[in-house]
């Protein structure tokens, strides 16, 4: 028999791994399969919430199943001491999904290093948020490409190991 | 898919937190004005139909000990199926989108250790004999992932 103090976060992170099951008390029923209380792994999981394990407990829309079929990468070549304060305003626009600094890579003629996701229903929709970015950052960008995506090739979750 | 208007509330709000309560739909429910089991039936439906690809917790590979990182390859097109192939065996390639660039492949990887990027995207680059340019993230800036419905 399983005692609580011996349930790992990790047995709970591969419990809830596939998802919350849609039923009205869903932590009382992810509870029993681990052994335990549910009021200990509601406890336990807003512990994670705020170590920052779990970000939030949502749902995951599939864009092309809700009509925006337009996906673009853009990508913005941003002076660097003004990135935090520009990055900071484009990744607040409600239709940039996701908003990273990440290197360049000159040596493979990759001068970009702000990248915005932008969602639309068609390439025109994403064409209008890339003109409105490009004027947010104004004289700061030297150099802008968009890369829309062709195809899904692969697309699963963040998979991990059961273990102790 | 078609969502009515109930169904487009209901997607924007469970893109943010669910609250921490034991009878969560009850909670969402009544922001909404709708019945709990209107909430689940709603979510499943959708769930069904493929509009929401996963609801539950989202976990941080970072804070758990592990690491995430775009990287792109340039992918001569004819070799891109045997590429899309191999790479798509590694276990730690989560995402992998085709897009219309030089790179030609884009993809995530997710490694149970900071150390497991360089060391997958080494073993990508044999397995494929391509360079394999990594993009890890220096700065998030963060909103929730949102999408208006």
């Amino acid at each position: 028999m399983t005692t609580e103090t011996e349930i790992s976060d990790r047995e709970i992170i591969a419990e809830l791994q596939a998802g919350l099951p849609l039923v009205p008390a869903p932590y009382a029923e992810v509870a029993t399969r681990l052994g335990m209380a549910e009021d200990d792994l509601i406890d336990r999981i807003r512990v994670m919430k705020e170590q920052g394990v779990i970000r939030r407990i949502a749902a995951a829309p599939n864009h092309y199943k809700l009509g925006m079929v337009a996906n673009g990468m853009t990508v913005w070549d941003v002076e660097d001491d003004r990135i935090a304060e520009l990055g900071a305003l484009i990744g607040a626009l409600p239709y940039v999904t996701h908003c990273y600094e990440r290197p360049r890579a000159p040596e493979a003629g990759w001068t970009y290093n702000l990248f915005a996701m932008v969602h639309g229903d068609t390439r025109d929709e994403v064409e209008v948020k890339r003109a409105e970015i490009a004027e947010i950052l104004g004289d700061a960008c030297r150099d802008r490409s968009v890369l829309y995506s062709k195809r899904i090739l692969k697309k699963t979750g963040l998979r991990l190991r059961k273990r102790g | 898919m078609m969502l009515d208007e109930t169904s487009r509330a209901l997607i924007n709000r469970l893109q943010d937190d669910l609250p921490m309560d034991s009878r969560p739909f009850a909670a969402v429910g009544r922001e909404l004005g709708i019945s709990e089991e209107d909430v689940i039936a709603r979510i499943t439906e959708m769930k069904e139909a493929g509009a929401i690809t996963r609801f539950g917790p989202f976990f941080d590979a970072a804070a758990m000990g592990g690491a995430f990182c775009l990287c792109a390859m340039e992918v001569p097109s004819e070799r891109f199926e045997e590429v899309m192939i191999e790479v798509n065996d590694f276990p730690e390639v989560a995402h992998n989108y085709e897009r219309d660039h030089a790179l030609s492949m884009w993809f995530v990887l997710a490694t149970e250790t900071p150390e497991g990027i360089a060391d997958t995207a080494a073993r990508i680059e044999r397995k494929t004999g391509l360079p394999v340019l990594c993009f890890p993230k220096l700065q998030e800036f963060f909103i929730g992932f949102r999408v208006t419905a």
